[in-house]
Formats: structure tokens, C-alpha cells, sequence
């Protein structure tokens, strides 16, 4: 057997599930996608969130307070490990809600998060009053926000970085430009055949994204993955103006302003549509009125990874023991879960009951 | 360190180069002009604060960010000088009360 453990993908997901792997197995290989594969790793939007996260899915609430909790001593290890400032702060995170319905609604919602989590999840809502104390930039259009001090922020692309070098100095075989073609278990051990060469290993997890549907069916597993579009901006660098991330509006680490977000029905196109950007650049105009005269420097699209509910899978095979299945499209946020929980019990060494909600029998009552 | 061909310097407008009046050839952006004048460096970068001056001449490179007529962050390698025009170094990231 050449690996006890082969990660299929090398995003966030797949790589943070290898950084943990190897503190528990010798030989780890990454066999990752190439430059043509849809990365959401590298077009996403950096939140490290929970307020609103799982308010539908009690589990999926406890599970982002979880990662949110753990994420403090996780940067602080990936950043020692690896010398990368990778820009974490956990100061809290705010949702503007513009006009009564949404600040409504908004207070529904966390009133559930809240419950769902035994009152751990914690939140307070501001109105405009308190919000105006915080950020005297805001329009007055906006009545109010929510707050959570259990959100934050990482520069998302520097956390990936990390965990390649993280991944590097654990040894970890790290194979790029990778088409899996066939995976079968023989004999107690897994062969994946991968550009016409074979690979064998113990155990194989699948963190391919959008590819798990695929990678799937070839070990037992029916694993159901949705497609969703979301375009961002950038702005120029301008002097810290917003100390906390909100769902619409973080200025980064260095200065930037990114400025999100869409939810789109496209298919697997990840380009960018001119008039969505406009309605992102109204909303985000609405909220700070200052930024129409800020200048743009890059905007993007990126596939989220969703699945039918929009809550993760967690999936052992039944028909083939050692194969494994992580979808989510939280990669970020669930980064510090995959590295520790999630990479134990996949070696057999957490067994958290809430592994068994995140199944896929959810899907096929 | 930078002459001008003399042809160019036929027509000449005055503009103010971090405070110091300069006259310049009419037909160069701000970047040359900028070099011409002498200037060390064109902003110092908001990340590390190191001196910069332009690069590529060309808009795609960024390392040419100036303060022109009091607007923070623009390319002076696109933007053509103009009479009585006030460029300044571009120090960090702007403040959002500059916009």
C-alpha cells in the first residue's frame, strides 16, 4: 500500500482534512484538480461566520459555533507552523438590514440560531442609533444590524497558502493537475486510478467540491451536489474604516473592500455578469455611501458547492468501508473543524453525534 | 537623470509637483513628468510602506499611484499633465474622506 490516506482535492476542504490526516498517519498524499477546475478556495469572500449559519438545521448551528471556537487556536498554530500571517480576527461580524422586513426577519432568524445552540450562540441586535456609535460612515438608510462577537475574518487565499505549506512540512504528497478516472477496494485496500496511474491507500476521502457527485458513485456513495454562482468585487486600498466583516461589505487585512454577494441558478459558469455586479454595488452603496466614489479593481464569480438542504456532508461508505465524503460550502468558516473533528474521525478517534446528522440519509426518507 | 527630446518640450504647462512649481512638457502623463521633476519616489505602499516609483508606464502595474488634483490612487501614467495641476505623492492607503 502506498498511503494510508488519499485526499481526492486540494481546496480548503481537502487540504485542511490532510493538515489534520497527518498528524495521524504517516503517508498522506492530495491528489488535487489542475488549473481548469473550478476552485470556490479561490474566489471566496473570507467570513469565518456563524450568526444566521444552521437557523433551519440545529446541528449545522452547533457545528459553525464549534469551528468558530476552535478557529482562534487553529490560526494560531497555522500561522506559528508556517509564518504566514493569514489576517484571522475574530472581533465580531454585523448584517445590515435595510429596511424593517429584513431587520425582522433578521431577528427571527437568530432568535432560533440562539435556540438551536442552548443560548451559546450570541448576538445582539443593533439599531441604527447603536450602529451609527460603531460606524458614523453608515447611510442613514440602513436601520440597523445584527451583531455577533463569535464572527470573523481571514484573508481566505493566505489560509490556503498555509495549509500548503502546512501540508508541505507534514510531508504530505501533494499531487497537482489530477483527473481520478476509477476507484475500486481490493483486498482490504483502495486503488484509485488517477491520468492512468494507479495510487493505493487504506482509506480515500472525497473533497473534491463539485466533483464528490462523481467520485461518489464509484465508492457507494450518492452524494447529491448543487451548483451556485456568486460574484464579488474589490475595491483599491483605502485607510481601515469597518473593524468588523458584515455579509455584504469586509474591508481586508491590507486595505481592500470586498463586496458580495450573489446567489445564482447558472450552471457551471463562473464568469461575471455586469448587471448583477451593479446590484451588488447599489446594495453595498446604500449601506456606505462613500464607497460609490471608491474605485473597483477586480470583480469575479466563484461556484459555491451546495447541497439540496445547503447544509455539509459528512459521509462514511457502507458498502465500501474507508471511503469517506466531505461536501460543504463553508469551507473557510469549517477549516478549523475539518483540521481537528473531522480528520479524527475519519481516523476512527471522534465519534460526535453530530457526525450522524450530517449524513446523506437525510436526503432519501 | 531624464532628459526630454526636444521636440516635446516645445509647448509646456505649468503644474505643482508636491508643492513646487515645475513647467513640463504639454503632451507626457503625470508619471513622466513626475520622473522628470526628480521626484524619488512616486507613493510609499500601504502595505509595508516601501518607496515606489512607476514601473510599467502602461496602466498595469498600479506602482504608479499618485494623489492628482486632490484624487487619491490614480495611475499617473494615464493621466495626461495639465495646466496648473497639483500632484502629490500618495502616502498609504487613501482615507475614505479623500473620496
Amino acid at each position: 500500500m502506498d498511503h494510508d490516506c488519499i485526499v481526492i482535492g486540494g481546496g480548503l476542504v481537502g487540504s485542511a482534512v490532510a493538515y489534520g490526516l497527518s498528524r495521524q498517519y504517516q503517508k498522506v498524499a492530495i491528489l488535487d484538480g489542475g488549473d481548469r477546475s473550478f476552485r470556490a478556495s479561490r474566489g471566496n469572500f473570507g467570513l469565518v461566520w456563524v450568526q444566521g449559519k444552521g437557523w433551519d438545521f440545529p446541528p449545522y448551528a452547533q457545528w459553525c459555533l464549534k469551528a468558530s471556537n476552535l478557529w482562534p487556536e487553529f490560526s494560531r498554530r497555522l500561522g506559528d507552523e508556517t509564518g504566514t500571517d493569514l489576517c484571522y480576527q475574530r472581533n465580531g461580524g454585523m448584517h445590515f438590514c435595510v429596511n424593517e422586513a429584513e431587520w425582522d426577519e433578521r431577528k427571527r432568524i437568530l432568535e432560533q440560531n440562539a435556540r438551536h445552540t442552548g443560548g451559546k450562540f450570541q448576538y445582539e441586535m443593533l439599531d441604527h442609533a447603536a450602529l451609527m456609535e460603531k460606524l458614523p460612515n453608515i447611510s442613514n438608510a440602513v436601520v440597523g444590524a445584527s451583531y455577533s462577537h463569535q464572527d470573523g475574518h481571514v484573508d481566505p487565499l493566505s489560509l490556503l497558502h498555509a495549509l500548503h505549506q502546512g501540508i508541505n512540512r507534514q510531508a504530505v504528497s501533494y499531487v497537482p493537475d489530477q483527473a481520478v478516472s476509477d476507484m475500486r477496494r481490493e483486498g482490504g485496500e483502495f486503488r484509485v486510478v488517477s491520468n492512468g496511474k494507479d495510487y493505493t491507500a487504506g482509506k480515500v476521502v472525497l473533497c473534491a467540491g463539485l466533483g464528490n457527485q462523481r467520485l461518489g458513485e464509484m465508492v457507494g456513495m450518492n452524494i447529491p451536489v448543487v451548483v451556485e454562482r456568486g460574484q464579488l468585487m474589490i475595491t483599491e486600498r483605502i485607510k481601515p474604516f469597518l473593524d468588523w466583516p458584515t455579509l455584504q461589505v469586509r474591508q481586508t487585512g491590507q486595505g481592500t473592500v470586498q463586496i458580495g454577494d450573489s446567489h445564482e441558478d447558472v450552471g457551471l459558469n463562473d464568469g461575471t455578469d455586469p448587471v448583477i455586479l451593479k446590484k451588488i454595488a447599489q446594495r453595498a452603496v446604500s449601506i456606505f455611501p462613500f464607497l460609490a466614489r471608491v474605485r473597483l479593481v477586480r470583480a469575479w464569480g466563484a461556484l459555491r458547492i451546495m447541497t439540496p438542504d445547503g447544509n455539509p456532508i459528512y459521509q462514511k461508505s457502507e458498502a465500501y468501508p474507508g471511503a469517506y465524503a466531505v461536501t460543504c460550502h463553508s469551507g473557510v468558516t469549517l477549516a478549523a473543524i475539518h483540521a481537528g473533528p473531522v480528520a479524527e474521525w475519519i481516523g476512527g478517534k471522534n465519534e460526535d453525534p453530530l457526525f450522524n446528522q450530517f449524513g446523506t440519509d437525510r436526503f432519501h426518507v | 537623470m531624464f532628459k526630454t527630446i526636444e521636440d516635446h518640450a516645445a509647448d509646456t504647462v505649468g503644474i505643482t509637483v508636491e508643492g513646487v512649481p515645475h513647467r513640463v512638457p504639454a503632451n507626457i502623463s503625470v508619471a513622466a513628468a513626475a520622473l522628470l521633476c526628480g521626484l524619488g519616489s512616486v507613493r510609499e505602499t500601504p502595505v509595508t510602506g516601501v518607496g515606489r516609483l512607476p514601473y510599467c508606464m502602461m496602466g498595469v502595474c498600479f506602482d504608479c499611484l499618485m494623489k492628482i488634483n486632490g484624487q487619491p490612487n490614480q495611475r499617473a501614467c494615464q493621466v495626461m499633465v495639465a495646466a496648473d495641476m497639483t500632484v502629490e505623492r500618495q502616502l498609504g492607503a487613501a482615507e475614505f474622506e479623500e473620496f
